[in-house]
């Protein structure tokens, strides 16, 4: 099937839209648009960060996943307690494939789960108490802690509870940090507001830790924030960073401890990969530290290379040249994923739906394939995700914002794109409907997907799913149509 | 009331409103000298906001607050 017009991909959204009560379509109408790469402001043509009507089905999660899930959870060295009922941190627990080096339950604690585990008494009496003690038994269960972190679950704003008073009290006691984070999962309209609250967090009880400390620095310093180690996306990154001469003193959230985070005050450059969930904290280092900082993308030989080559603008000749250095070096490398897997990528069309800086940081990534992308959406962006995806998509090409289950299983009927990218919870739907399907959240176990090395992957992986032979076999033989008897016939 | 960011160097400003995710260019600034510095300041998108003169901050980016005369809506 050929592209969709402006005209028919309108035409699709107003048919999706048509099973909505008056109310819903309305709303719903809002965050469904055909993208126009002549507007500037994403604000005219998509609405986001709304509330989620209640009755469809939504993939957002909520502020508490947004703060223990994605940027809390994967400092290594610090301990996460899930204050509150059990099953919030039980059931995310390890989901998120941060992957780190240490000795889990020694001296890091990122895949393990740390509950108050509140009953019926605590809530009639508060937790304060509970937590006090748990904070206690930490410390004696597992001394090589460097921190710990006090992530409210919904409970703990709904009974008030005062959890900075029993983290303050901690922190005196044990002379570590203990951060009281207030991301309650009923605050805000998805993960979105937690991302905010822990940035918060960092900002007031994290980087003022070493404030007027000595430090050795290099004027060629540079934190990575905001890469979450999918697979050791962050470790692909690293490398090529410290191939062109840079020094990355912090991996935030991804293989990261509080150390290095509390050494980022003093680098000369943050560099954001995901912009969305980060971006709170580098305007305030901006502010507070001078430290300029940009965004980056490392998806695809393409990406990595205009990304290389503007981070290396920062700094002087010596860095200059060791990022063309790098490009130079992987060039031939990647060419040749390029020229074995684009014959055989050549003219897919992809249609995503993810979170934070994916929707529109992989079409780099496809369009070097040969791929296009199609339609993309992103569950929890603010308009500033739209105003810069707008430029990155083609014309013409769908946008949706916190989709629904129904219009996205619909959409995906009628642009009949040869793949998929979203979550676990959508993977199963698209591919019992003959839908090739990637996760995109967890790279579907696989990964890492950034920087030079992770674009071979990327491109096996998008290869080994498209062109899967199981495709073919989605009829039962006896209800093959008659063609194919012909031929066993003629044969 | 807005809590609000000014960032870039002279002559050239932007605006942020973290509130409602709006970065935009400041086209006019009332005032704009090392003495008196602020006023009503114009966006890009046709937004007006209005915020305390005061002396030129020694260096931005600077978080202020901001009072909204038109947002551009």
């Amino acid at each position: 099937m050929s592209a969709l017009t402006r005209e028919e991909t309108e035409a699709l959204i107003q048919e999706v839209l048509e099973v909505y009560p008056e109310k819903a379509k309305k709303d719903r109408a809002k965050h469904l648009a055909v993208n126009d790469q002549s507007i500037e402001q994403s604000k005219k043509c998509i609405t986001s960060n709304r509330k989620s009507l209640p009755g469809v089905m939504t993939i957002r999660g909520c502020a508490y996943a947004g703060s223990k899930g994605v940027v809390w959870g994967p400092i290594k060295d610090m301990i996460h307690i899930s204050h509150g009922p059990v099953g919030c941190g039980q059931y995310s627990r390890a989901g998120r494939r941060n992957y780190y080096v240490g000795t889990t339950g020694v001296n890091t604690f990122g895949t393990m789960n740390f509950t108050s585990d509140f009953q019926e008494k605590d809530i009639v009496f508060g937790g304060d108490k509970k937590l006090a003690k748990l904070i206690g038994e930490i410390e004696q269960l597992f001394p090589l802690n460097k921190g710990i972190s006090v992530q409210s679950e919904c409970p703990i704003g709904l009974i008030g509870d005062d959890i900075e008073a029993v983290s303050k009290k901690a922190a005196a006691e044990t002379g570590k940090p203990v951060v009281p984070v207030r991301c309650e999962g009923f605050r805000g309209v998805s993960q979105s507001l937690g991302h905010h609250i822990a940035n918060d967090a960092i900002r007031d009880w994290v980087l003022p830790r070493r404030d007027g400390k000595a430090f050795e620095g290099t004027p060629y310093d540079v934190a990575v924030i905001g890469d979450y180690n999918i697979g050791g996306d962050a470790w692909s990154s690293r490398i090529l960073l410290e191939e062109m001469g840079l020094r990355v003193v912090a991996q935030w959230s991804g293989d990261g401890t509080i150390a290095e985070m509390e050494k980022t005050p003093y680098v000369k450059m943050n560099l954001i990969h995901c912009y969305r969930s980060m971006n709170y904290i580098a305007r305030h280092m901006e502010e507070k530290y001078s430290i300029p900082w940009m965004e980056y993308n490392f998806f695809g030989p393409t990406k990595v290379a205009e990304s290389l080559r503007a981070i290396a603008a920062n700094f002087d000749d010596k860095i200059k040249e060791g990022a063309e250095r790098v490009i130079a070096k992987y060039q031939p490398l990647m060419q040749a994923i390029i020229d074995k897997y684009k014959p055989r990528l050549q003219g897919k069309r992809v249609m995503l739906y993810v979170g934070g800086l994916r929707p529109r940081h992989v079409i780099g990534a496809y369009e070097d394939l040969g791929m296009e992308v199609v339609g993309t959406g992103y569950e929890f962006a603010h308009n500033d995700d739209y105003d810069r995806t707008i430029k990155d998509m083609g014309n013409a090409t769908l946008l949706y914002d916190d989709v629904t289950g129904f219009e996205f299983e619909e959409f995906v009927k009628k642009v009949k794109p040869d793949l998929v990218g979203s979550g676990i919870k959508e993977k199963f739907i698209f591919q019992k409907m003959g839908v090739p399907f990637r996760q995109m959240h967890s790279w579907d176990y696989s990964g890492p997907y950034h920087g030079y090395d992770g674009f071979a992957i990327f491109a096996r992986d998008m290869d080994m799913t498209l062109n899967n032979p199981c495709w073919g076999k989605m009829q039962a033989p006896w209800l093959k149509k008659d063609e194919s008897v012909a031929e066993k016939a003629a044969a | 009331m807005a809590n609000i960011m000014i960032q870039g160097s002279k002559g050239a400003y932007v605006f942020y409103l973290p509130k409602r995710d709006l970065e935009d260019n400041i086209v006019s600034m009332e005032f704009d000298t090392p003495e008196k510095w602020g006023g009503e300041i114009r966006l890009n998108n046709g937004g007006t906001y209005y915020i305390e003169p005061q002396a030129a901050p020694a260096r931005l980016p600077i978080s202020l607050r901001a009072k909204r005369l038109d947002a551009a809506e």
